[in-house]
């Protein structure tokens, strides 16, 4: 912040009110934020922390009446937005200070062509710009928007429907957008957040470079410290609606002060120095041959659909005790792997041999007491857990469902809540009084509950903050040791599955295209799109502080509950 | 449910007042034969008595019936038929929609061609046309509306199954070895009730308004009084009479009125999200 010459964008004491009832008073408290040009302020913090609430303030999109600002002043050049008139914060809106946001397949308008989306702010800006007033400057325009952001053909893709554009190319088409006018502040809510890391890639280097160009100052909204590595001049951080430290990058990042931001940065998942290689004892306890999983979609009666093809000749072992980490983008079939070994999917070729019987083989009711055996804990903790039932019904239904007395079944419940880190008292409740981090807890006591010998984790903890993702990370660990399970840890993250797996598979469109032990993936990737990936991985040039790495944080989390 | 769904249901104030509305009809008819112990069809002052007469304080028909009396006897048939059928189509829908959107594909083009069979029959019609094959008792008219009535029931439960099945939780029930009657049961059925309780309701007021129609036409049952015979007998004498069917209209309009207040608050009591903004 000494380039204090040229601010742009000067945050003072704001304080955005929340409506009675809500959790706390106020969703924003005194937060002090500067951006000057040629600087990338990042804003990090975990979910209801109040960053976006921050942007959104900067930007006019509280949801109004309940949520409104109640102090403090949002001065943009020296002149405080607030107490402008309605006409004059829209002119600067999109024209001055412009935002994309998270979830690039929901923020373009389905039923419009995506150069006549850019050309609408260019258009409702027209009265100031003149050099837009005709058509056919604004098309010359747009086009050259589509270029600058780096999309092929822009000439085309102007006129094409946001349904065929992929997530990545969508958010360039929000960037194109919100570049249109020149403005000299972007604030960016989550850009990447929805987008696989080498697409997380490519638009933090775009937005960088553009940044860059341009010297725009940019707001940039982000809960993980890689991607703050990877592009921050500045950095705030925010807690519980207040910004507990801020200050350069390097500081930040290198010398945390405020325990929350060392909390933070403790938790990044990272690839773990010193895990012992796992020994491969006995025969493999699940082989998948060739699995092959071919989705129909669309199609009926008289029609035929179009083919999907997940799954494309997938193999892999898991012994005992091992934790396989399956890796790979969206699309690459992970998923689609896991729901075929518990049964969900039924595959459409190979083998999948549990203990030398082939699942793929079996029919549903030949499968029921295989389901013992194998279990699965679920991505989104809070679509997995039924909000009609009791916490103890939810563990019990798998020893119910096999036999077990209604008592000796939420009795073992509460035993294996407290394995879990949760209070007994939580079977009488319902699901909906628990946290993420906690419901996810719930779910993997329910997996623990019919005593399996593997379990089909699917991004167990991709919906989940990094300080709780942390903790339920630690559980599992424990877990696996105490039971002596193996587990198929399916994750996008290359991170999160360095710090669990002992091995890993790596996955692209269907195919495992590198199996190796998380060290070897590391150190010595051999597949071109391996090493692709690891290259993708935000922020690898920053070495989290040697006071702050595994062993020590982690079991300072262990106690605590998520 | 309990304090929070009264809480929620007493705000929106004509769910209120519809449910004061019902529970005066329900009390009529449960003690129908406490206010009137004569039974409806004797005769109980001159014919053509005009309202607020000494002995009929509704007026009286073409053969001296107290209107009065008619429309507090007629409230039970309707309540009767209007909730009876509903639950027939109620179980009728339910289990075709549950099944038909749990199991999807060919089971659920097989039962879904069913229900379009239904459908693409006009309601009243079907139901006079199965009224008069049958004779017209009460449980025949009963079985006629729930047949004309479940399939928009069956449709909404199967779509809200659909939606449900492919949830996380369904599928933790499948892989941990539940079976497909206690996932549809137990997992599925308790969370898709909230809508279906909510047309349900709209469905009784149908019900009556076709019971009515039914009645209207000669094709209720001919032992009890309804409000639809009471209208349909007085129509020829509208005229002269105004109030013969003036009165059973308006007990038809004040309870389908009611049912349809009190489905609109219990929509916004159990689907908070979707109730409408603006109110709080």
């Amino acid at each position: 912040m000494e380039t204090g010459s040229d601010i742009l964008l000067d945050v003072r004491d704001l304080t955005v009110a929340l409506p009675q009832g809500a959790e706390r008073p106020n969703a924003v408290e005194n937060v002090n934020l500067r951006i000057a040009r040629d600087e990338i302020l990042c804003v990090v913090g975990e979910s209801g922390s109040g960053k976006s609430m921050t942007a959104h303030a900067v930007m006019g999109l509280l949801p109004g009446p309940h949520v409104r600002v109640t102090g403090g002043e949002i001065a943009y050049r020296g002149r405080d937005i607030l107490t402008m008139g309605g006409a004059e914060q829209r002119g600067l809106r999109g024209d001055r200070i412009a935002m994309i946001f998270q979830e690039p397949m929901t923020a373009l308008n389905p039923l419009m062509r995506v150069g006549d989306q850019i050309e609408e702010s260019l258009k409702a800006h027209s009265s100031m710009e003149q050099s837009y007033a005709s058509k056919a400057a604004r098309r010359a325009r747009v086009v050259e928007l589509l270029t600058d952001v780096g999309l092929p053909d822009p000439e085309s893709l102007r006129r094409s429907y946001p349904f065929r554009l992929s997530g990545g190319q969508r958010q360039r088409v929000m960037i194109a957008m919100a570049l249109a006018l020149e403005p000299d502040i972007l604030i960016a809510d989550e850009p990447t957040t929805a987008l696989d890391v080498t697409t997380q890639k490519q638009i933090l280097g775009l937005i960088r470079t553009i940044q860059a160009e341009r010297r725009m100052g940019v707001m940039f909204i982000t809960h993980d410290f890689g991607v703050v590595a990877e592009i921050a001049t500045n950095v705030a951080v925010m807690q519980h609606g207040r910004c507990v430290e801020a200050g350069p990058a390097a500081q930040v990042l290198n010398q945390p002060r405020h325990p929350y931001t060392r909390q933070l940065i403790a938790a990044v998942p990272h690839y773990i120095e010193h895990r012992g290689d796992f020994l491969k004892r006995g025969d493999a306890l699940l082989t998948a041959e060739k699995v092959r999983k071919v989705f129909h979609l669309g199609g009926g009666l008289f029609r035929k659909g179009r083919e999907l093809v997940a799954g494309d000749d997938i193999s892999l072992t898991i012994h005992p005790g091992e934790t396989l980490g399956v890796v790979g983008e969206s699309g690459s079939g992970k998923s689609t792997l896991g729901r075929c070994i518990v049964g969900l999917n039924k595959t459409d070729g190979g083998r999948i041999l549990f203990q030398g019987q082939d699942l793929a083989a079996l029919s549903r009711n030949q499968f029921r007491p295989v389901r013992k055996d194998i279990q699965m804990i679920f991505q989104d903790p809070y679509a997995s857990l039924n909000p009609r039932h009791k916490v103890a019904d939810i563990i019990a239904q798998g020893p119910v469902a096999f036999g077990e007395s209604r008592s000796k079944a939420t009795a073992r419940a509460r035993e294996l809540l407290r394995l879990v880190g949760l209070p007994e008292s939580a079977a009488d409740r319902y699901p909906h009084e628990f946290s993420g981090g906690q419901r996810q807890r719930i779910s993997i006591a329910r997996a623990l509950a019919l005593e399996p010998k593997l379990i089909i984790a699917d991004e167990p903890v991709s919906a989940l903050d990094v300080s709780v993702q942390r903790q339920v990370l630690d559980l599992l660990e424990d877990i696996r040791h105490r039971f002596g399970l193996a587990m198929l840890f399916i994750t996008h993250d290359l991170r999160v599955a360095a710090q669990v797996c002992d091995t890993i598979a790596v996955m692209q469109r269907g195919k495992v295209v590198e199996m190796n032990t998380a060290r070897e993936v590391f150190q010595n990737p051999q597949h071109a799109y391996t090493r692709t990936l690891l290259d993708a991985i935000p922020g690898k040039g920053w070495e989290i502080p040697e006071e702050l790495r595994t062993g020590t944080a982690g079991l300072a989390g262990r106690g605590a509950v998520a | 449910m309990s304090r929070d769904f009264w809480k929620a249901f007493a705000r929106n104030r004509g769910a209120v007042v519809g449910l004061a509305i019902l529970a005066l009809v329900v009390l009529a008819a449960v003690f129908a034969n406490l206010i009137y112990p004569q039974s409806p069809w004797d005769m109980a002052a001159m014919p053509f008595q005009p309202p607020l007469s000494d002995d009929a304080l509704l007026g009286s028909d073409t053969l001296g019936r107290d209107i009065a009396a008619g429309i507090v006897h007629g409230a039970r048939v309707s309540l009767l038929i209007g909730l009876s059928s509903t639950a027939v189509a109620l179980l009728i829908g339910v289990t075709l929609g549950a099944i038909a959107g749990y199991h999807g594909g060919v089971v659920d083009d097989a039962i879904m061609r069913f229900t379009e069979l239904f459908q693409t029959i006009p309601n009243f019609v079907l139901a006079v046309v199965l009224v008069a094959i049958f004779t017209p008792s009460i449980a025949n008219i009963t079985i006629a509306i729930a047949v004309v009535s479940w399939p928009p029931l069956a449709r909404l439960a199967r779509g809200e199954f659909m939606a449900l099945r492919s949830r996380e939780f369904v599928q933790a029930a499948i892989t941990t070895g539940q079976g497909t009657g206690t996932i549809i049961l137990r997992q599925i059925l308790p969370n898709s009730l909230s809508p279906i309780i909510v047309s349900a309701s709209l469905t009784v007021a149908t019900a009556i308004l076709l019971e009515s129609s039914l009645s209207f036409l000669g094709l209720g049952d001919p032992n009890v009084m309804s409000w639809g015979y009471m209208i349909g007998a007085a129509r020829t004498v509208i005229r002269q009479a105004w109030w013969m069917s003036f009165f059973p209209g308006i007990a038809i309009l004040l309870t389908v009125l009611a049912l349809n207040l009190v489905g609109e608050g219990l929509n916004d009591a159990l689907n908070p999200k979707l109730a409408r903004k603006g109110r709080a």
